[in-house]
């Protein structure tokens, strides 16, 4: 790990200055969407992966097919940091549309690499930005006839290029085309002929520079997947055999992929028949309506949406709650309210999915950090669900569903089995056991039920969503009602034992303040941990991953000062369910948000965090 | 939806079915209905139409939506399970419900309000999409629940009681049913049973999407002069095309039938729909014949009932999708998880 980046060199702008890293640095791509560049840019982050190098991407993209400007932004950690770092080292700027905005974002003693094709004026770039020009459409043009391969080769060409200037190995990236184009051979060669012109271009023209990648073996056993998948797969595990859904950004490739699967894996060997039903339905209504029939009648059914699919199927997530029936649901949430952003991420749907619907509700909700708890929570959502009969949200988002990201691998155990719950069987409702579908029997808030079916005199109900009596049968007596919603209530209290637990980090209460965060924002804290400790700015951590929170979470802010509450979405929707849950003074907990629509980074929450410190303490520590 | 509970007395003379249940096993909670509503005689043709084509009771699912007629299935079949679910939903609740156990018979009742306005969705989608399902929407042309506001099915022109007249074109779900690919489709009337329940016989043993739309008069609000919907306007207007006679799979055909009058249709599990033709120019095999036909009646006037389409050959949702015999509710994690050495390999290729 040889990251030199004082603070200094940083506010010069003295073109001698350059930024020296090794391992440690951020690249982003400014392209055209559409132009093919994703798999170029793809292909340069795994090859420096396959190098051992941690790399963490991320795609800024439109709600667009073609033409738009798109980003691809690849942090470089040999730390293994996974967070957004804010700034950008090297920029790739391929897009003349966005020329402006890219070139300010660069850190002074950066570097600009650019199409030189057509000749720029001086005043379109920085004294304090080292620019490599490369004459991409010239080179392409001379060498190719066919208009798409000028434009996709032009992106191979500069992996080709940068490969050069950060020391990647090529043989790296032939291995990964070997992969990607097996049996294709005539691609393979025509990539690899790209490559090496783009290479050969670098070699002869362009200056050194000083980033560099250098072979590392901090990889590990390491997966690289994207969260949509990972939850796919999980459901997949986790025996969900319907899906219903209706497609909607950011969540549409979780539906694919798991049909994708469910084509490999779920097929009867035997008839070719298939252990599943995948229906894209007419809206989200519809999809929360099948999801509600199949698991009433014991499918496990789990549908995928974002935040205007909750909106539509509050009345019937309030209908799963009533008459408690499992619903799986996972949210990829985006950039609220309304349409929004719908490409970019936000945790802005915490609240409309924990008080989901009228009437008094709560919900089961999972925060998965990353791809692999994603998968862990898709699979656990399941087993929950069937287990306290009520609609469990798993909720990631965009930054984790749609990007590939460096992930401990996915974990099974054969010896698990799936837990469906309180179902009386046919053979104990034979015996005479006693039916009450709402009746609490156990002390723990769950009743039995039956699945459809089951026995021919005994078992039947009726299920509603108005009130009924603990047998099922219509009520509108106080009394009933009351029992019922209390019952929910006590089973929402066993459900805080079943839920992933909090994790905890840090000086087992010497800390003054804390701090409490979830989800996608994981990455980037622990760094911003690390970076307020160079600070000597200590403090503890609790990364909530469900709702209803455990007991362990009002511990841990009653025991500090002050607990900062980190989230992307504007009205600090964490703070207001922990200040809501645990009747906490709204004081003690100082909202830290970030909701542009781009991932939180670890700079801007050392920043946020360090600064309120400052202010409290005009003596105190000083974040970087 | 009621407080009073029903004596389980059984007559000991009543009737059995061949797999030893009377009638009264396939009956409900009382009705909570008005007096003479179209609703309860529907009722009363499902229990029947169970009763003769010996169904177990707990192997009919019945699911409805939110109104008068989807309050029914509280009253009949009150050994299966009921789903009443939200308002112009149940065709997704449905379609979901099937999905998870085919083996079950899936009665999904709703109303016009239900249907034809909130629901139209959705009712539209599950015809489409080939559900296994005997679908009844129980029209009143109103919404009785809330005391008599126009539906959707309700006639240009028609009028309500208190007087104001519909200017809305109205839904028709038969013509929407056959062009949305409906397999089997047919309309009643509550005022006649006996043609009725060999409707509904012939929809429950039919093997895909199969729609019955239910002229029913809602005595309360929709059953005066200036209504189309009455139970004097409908038996002035109604035109039925054939009669029906279901025929199970194991009935020996005795009545004999003059040539020519007569067409068979036998469907998926053998079992035969006869009809006995009563207009000579209309054929239930002839999809777009029929919504022509149905069309140019009702531009007239008339209400035509009857077994309109059919396709006895039809496809239904588990047969699109390949699902397994096995109803998938009953897989474990056997046949679900695919190990852990299939996640060690997906494990390697994402490295």
């Amino acid at each position: 790990m040889t990251a030199h980046r004082s603070p200094l060199t940083a506010h010069e702008s003295d073109l001698r200055a350059r930024i020296e890293a090794t391992n440690d640095f951020v690249v982003k791509f400014a392209n055209v969407n559409g132009s093919g560049s994703a798999s170029a840019n793809e292909l340069f982050a795994r090859s420096i992966l396959r190098m051992g190098v941690p790399v963490s991407p991320r795609n800024i993209f439109p709600s667009n097919i073609q033409g738009l400007p798109t980003w691809y932004e690849v942090r470089v950690s040999e730390r293994g940091w996974l967070g957004r770092r804010g700034g950008v080292d090297l920029m790739v700027a391929m897009n003349p549309q966005t020329w402006d905005a890219d070139l300010t974002e660069i850190e002074p003693g950066g570097y600009l690499f650019y199409d030189s094709t057509r000749p720029l004026p001086a005043s379109k770039f920085r004294d304090d930005v080292h620019v490599l020009g490369m004459p991409l459409t010239a080179i392409c043009n001379r060498t190719y006839a066919d208009a798409r391969q000028r434009q996709l080769f032009k992106n191979i060409m500069y992996l080709g290029a940068l490969s050069v200037l950060l020391g990647i190995d090529a043989d790296e990236i032939q291995r990964l085309f070997a992969e990607q184009y097996k049996g294709k051979e005539k691609l393979l060669d025509s990539n690899v002929r790209a490559l090496e012109l783009g290479r050969e271009h670098a070699q002869q023209h362009l200056p050194p520079i000083g980033l560099h990648v250098r072979r590392a073996d901090n990889v590990g056993d390491k997966i690289f997947v994207d969260g949509n998948v990972a939850a796919a797969l999980g459901c997949v595990y986790g025996g969900a055999t319907v899906c219903a859904w209706y497609p909607i950004t950011p969540s549409s490739s979780l539906a694919e992929a798991f049909q994708k699967y469910c084509m490999k894996y779920r097929v009867d060997p035997e008839t070719g028949r298939n252990r599943f039903a995948i229906v894209q339905a007419e809206d989200e209504i519809a999809s929360i309506g099948m999801v509600v029939g199949a698991g009433w009648n014991g499918a496990r059914a789990f549908t995928t949406t974002a935040g205007p699919g909750i909106s539509l199927m509050s009345e019937f997530i309030g209908l799963a709650y009533f008459a408690e029936i499992p619903v799986t649901l996972i949210d990829v949430q985006r950039g609220g309210p309304s349409t929004g952003m719908p490409t970019r991420t936000q945790q802005s749907d915490v609240l409309a999915c924990a008080y989901a619907s009228h009437g008094d509700t709560k919900h089961v909700l999972l925060f998965p950090e990353d791809p692999h708890e994603c998968f862990e929570f898709a699979a656990q959502a399941l087993d929950l669900a069937d287990r306290l009969q009520t609609p469990v949200f798993v909720l990631t988002d965009l930054d984790i569903g749609m990007n590939q990201r460096l992930t401990a691998p996915f974990v099974w155990d054969d010896a698990r089995d799936y837990d469906r719950g309180k179902v009386m069987t046919a053979e104990e409702l034979e015996a005479g056991k006693d039916f009450g579908r709402y009746k609490d029997v156990d002390g723990d808030g769950i009743p039995y039920r039956t699945y459809p079916g089951t026995h021919a005199e005994r078992g039947a109900y009726f299920t509603r969503g108005t009130s009924r009596d603990p047998y099922a049968r219509y009520s509108e007596r106080g009394p009933d009602y009351v029992y019922n919603m209390e019952r929910l209530l006590k089973k929402w209290d066993t459900a805080k034992s079943l839920v992933p637990q909090p994790h905890l980090r840090g000086t087992s209460g010497e800390a003054r303040d804390g701090v409490i965060y979830y989800g996608s924002t994981s990455p980037a804290m622990s760094e911003a941990i690390e970076l307020l400790g160079k600070d000597s700015l200590v403090l503890d951590t609790l990364r909530v991953r469900a709702f209803p929170f455990p007991d362990v979470v009002g511990e841990f802010i009653r025991r500090h000062e002050r607990v900062f509450v980190v989230e992307q979405n504007r009205d600090g929707q964490l703070r207001t369910l922990l200040i809501n849950e645990f009747g906490i003074d709204p004081a003690r907990l100082v909202a830290i948000l970030h909701y542009d629509g781009t991932p939180v980074t670890a700079r801007f929450i050392a920043g946020a965090i360090g600064e309120r410190v400052r202010r409290a303490a005009p003596t105190g520590r000083v974040a970087s | 939806m009621t407080y009073i509970t029903k004596p389980k007395l059984h007559h000991p003379t009543l009737a059995c079915n061949a797999i030893g249940f009377t009638r009264r096993d396939y009956e409900g909670k009382i009705s909570t209905l008005c007096a003479g509503c179209g609703h309860d005689s529907i009722s009363a043709a499902i229990i029947q139409a169970c009763w003769e084509l010996d169904i177990e009771p707990h192997r009919v699912a019945k699911l409805s939506g939110i109104g008068c007629s989807s309050k029914t299935p509280d009253y009949f079949l009150g050994q299966s399970h009921g789903f009443n679910t939200v308002h112009g939903r149940m065709p997704s609740v449905l379609t979901g419900a099937n999905l998870a156990n085919r083996d079950l018979l899936y009665l999904g009742v709703s109303g016009d309000g239900d249907s034809a306005s909130i629901g139209i969705g959705q009712f539209v989608h599950a015809i489409r999409r080939g559900v296994n399902m005997v679908y009844v929407v129980e029209n009143n042309g109103v919404y009785g629940l809330t005391k008599g506001q126009f539906s959707a099915t309700a006639d240009q022109g028609s009028k309500s009681k208190k007087g104001v007249v519909n200017t809305d074109s109205p839904l028709d779900l038969v013509g929407l049913a056959m062009q949305l690919g409906a397999t089997y489709v047919a309309r009643g009337f509550s005022g006649d049973k006996t043609q009725l329940v060999p409707l509904i016989k012939g929809a429950i043993a039919h093997k895909g999407a199969a729609f019955i739309d239910v002229i029913s008069p809602c005595v309360a609000f929709n059953n005066h002069a200036g209504s189309t919907k009455s139970y004097e306007y409908v038996r002035e207007h109604n035109e039925a095309v054939n009669r029906l006679d279901f025929i199970d799979v194991r009935a020996e055909i005795t009545v004999d039938y003059a040539e020519g009058e007569i067409v068979d249709v036998t469907q998926h599990d053998g079992s035969i729909v006869r009809l006995r033709k009563l207009s000579a120019d209309f054929n239930a095999h002839d999809r777009v014949g029929a919504m022509n036909y149905v069309h140019a009646r009702q531009a007239k006037g008339e209400v035509v009932t009857g077994l309109l389409y059919v396709d006895p050959d039809a496809h239904d949702l588990h047969e699109h999708f390949n699902t397994t015999e096995v109803p998938i509710n009953r897989l474990g994690v056997k046949e679900l998880s695919p190990g852990i050495a299939a996640l060690e390999k997906i494990n390697a290729g994402l490295r």
